[in-house]
């Protein structure tokens, strides 16, 4: 039987089948406070993921007893909207739905100071309205904004971004095709300023070299989402006061 | 000394502010002897004090504070009340009757029902348990007319403006009484809804641009355009109107 050819994720000249190099992110869009009801909210926009986070609190705990003496709860939701994939996915809570919404959590914890509100419950909801891979990275990448936009205070925005190996050699922000097709993933998130690890994934096998290798790559890219992320942040309030400054010239 | 801001300057969530020798203010921590901030805002600071005036924040009760709020539940001896903070407020019946309350004679719903909108000041606040009100002061007690708004609480003192000449512009102008409750929820009544709402309209304009200067007259003239528009559209209209008719 003659060797079917496969077409390469990453060809030759190191470029990837989106036209990326091998350390470039996918083109990322910020918005924060964008929906009203929440307490704070945030869009991203990363490649083909399309991701709204919302947050409430911190606010009394129901039901009481999940009420915690010393500090703040934190709580986070992960979904994937049915129309967020190829194909329709049940709307109910997965397994894996589950086990995201716990290392997302997870992955806010060091940065909240849950310990200035106690008996008090900080909720954060994520809604993945389309799926391209890397999603819990691009998630984390946004609650962080909405958390920020809530006015809740933090150590430091996190920021997360996955590497991995695909074709034998190390990407940065894996996207679907690549996560699939590919020999590991590594997401990680990331505190820039204070120089802190909050997660750190692996899926596949890499050696150790590989390994170190993908963490600076992740790294990397985490702080180039880092300012992007401030930019977002900023971009509220340096936009009303070009405003008001152009309007002040004409005057 | 570093300093790595300027005053007024915008910050973000983990920023590093200064290095030793200073002192962590409002919305800042200190690690390692270096100050970050914890919120959006703008660094300020004063002698060795470095701090952020946060652009959006939600309430965190204060003792003295007046605050308005919503009667959620009536419970035996009392009520309790929304007041935007973290935590449910608790307003006591002994507090209202100004003597023990009396189970079997008082009844409370008939004073104050869940759904009631009520201005009330903080007597004590602590983590352990929520903040307790009292409306035994003049001026406090249930609110019957006029329109509520919010804004985010850290833009309270904007609001009022230097000595209270934010708060005066917007009454003189629009000819109405604000009542700002310390947890961000105002409340407006005038003479007609049209004046509440010119008046609601000049609060959220502060809101959106409490970080820029010179508002006071930018607000102020808006009020005064606005008014002059609205009276332009009537006359506009009572003169189509008789022209109709004639």
């Amino acid at each position: 039987m003659p060797k079917k050819k496969v077409k390469k994720v990453v060809n030759k000249e190191n470029i990837r089948h989106d036209g990326r190099k091998l350390s470039e992110l996918r083109p990322i869009k910020l918005e924060v406070g964008i929906l009203g009801n929440a307490d704070g909210s945030a869009y991203i926009e990363q490649g083909k993921n399309k991701i709204l986070a919302g947050v409430y609190g911190p606010k009394e705990v129901h039901p009481k007893h999940l009420a915690l003496p010393d500090r703040s709860r934190l709580r986070c939701r992960y979904h994937m909207a049915p129309f967020s994939v190829q194909e329709r996915k049940s709307p109910a809570p997965s397994r894996r739905d589950i086990e995201l919404s716990k290392v997302i959590r997870e992955a806010f914890e060091p940065s909240v100071f849950t310990e200035y509100y106690p008996k008090t419950s900080i909720d954060i909801f994520i809604e993945v309205l389309q799926a391209d891979g890397g999603t819990r990275c691009a998630s984390i990448t946004a609650a962080s904004l909405a958390l920020a936009d809530a006015g809740i205070p933090l150590r430091d925005l996190v920021s997360a971004c996955a590497a991995g190996k695909v074709d034998g050699r190390i990407v940065l922000d894996l996207n679907d095709k690549e996560d699939k097709e590919g020999e590991a993933d590594l997401p990680l998130a990331y505190m820039s300023n204070l120089n802190a690890i909050t997660l750190l994934q692996m899926d596949g096998m890499l050696t150790s070299e590989e390994f170190e290798q993908a963490i600076n790559l992740a790294l990397e890219g985490c702080n180039q989402i880092y300012q992007l992320q401030k930019e977002a942040l900023k971009a509220k309030y340096v936009e009303v006061k070009e405003t008001m400054n152009e309007g002040a010239d004409e005057q | 000394m570093p300093v790595f801001y300027e005053r007024r300057q915008l910050v973000t969530p983990g920023d590093l502010l200064a290095d030793n020798n200073y002192l962590a203010g409002e919305n800042t921590f200190k690690e390692n002897g270096k100050i970050y901030a914890t919120h959006t805002g703008l660094v300020n600071y004063e002698n060795r004090n470095i701090y952020v005036m946060a652009l959006r924040s939600f309430y965190a009760p204060l003792v003295g504070d007046t605050v308005i709020g919503k009667v959620v539940e009536v419970i035996l001896s009392g009520w309790i009340i929304d007041v935007k903070a973290p935590y449910l407020a608790m307003l006591r019946a002994s507090d209202v009757l100004e003597r023990s309350f009396r189970p079997q004679i008082d009844d409370l719903p008939s004073m104050f029902d869940v759904g009631d909108i009520i201005i009330a000041k903080i007597v004590a606040s602590d983590r352990t348990r929520g903040p307790l009100l009292t409306v035994r002061e003049p001026g406090l007690g249930k609110i019957t007319r006029g329109q509520i708004t919010e804004i985010t609480p850290t833009k309270i003192p904007r609001l009022i403006g230097k000595k209270g000449s934010m708060i005066t512009t917007i009454k003189k102008e629009v000819g109405c009484q604000i009542l700002v409750g310390q947890n961000g929820l105002v409340l407006v009544s005038g003479k007609s809804p049209k004046d509440e709402r010119l008046a609601i309209m000049a609060i959220h304009k502060i809101e959106r641009e409490a970080h820029t200067s010179g508002l006071t007259d930018r607000v102020a003239e808006m009020i005064k355009t606005e008014k002059h528009e609205k009276t332009e559209v009537r006359r506009k209209d009572a003169q189509e109107k008789s022209q109709k008719s004639g």
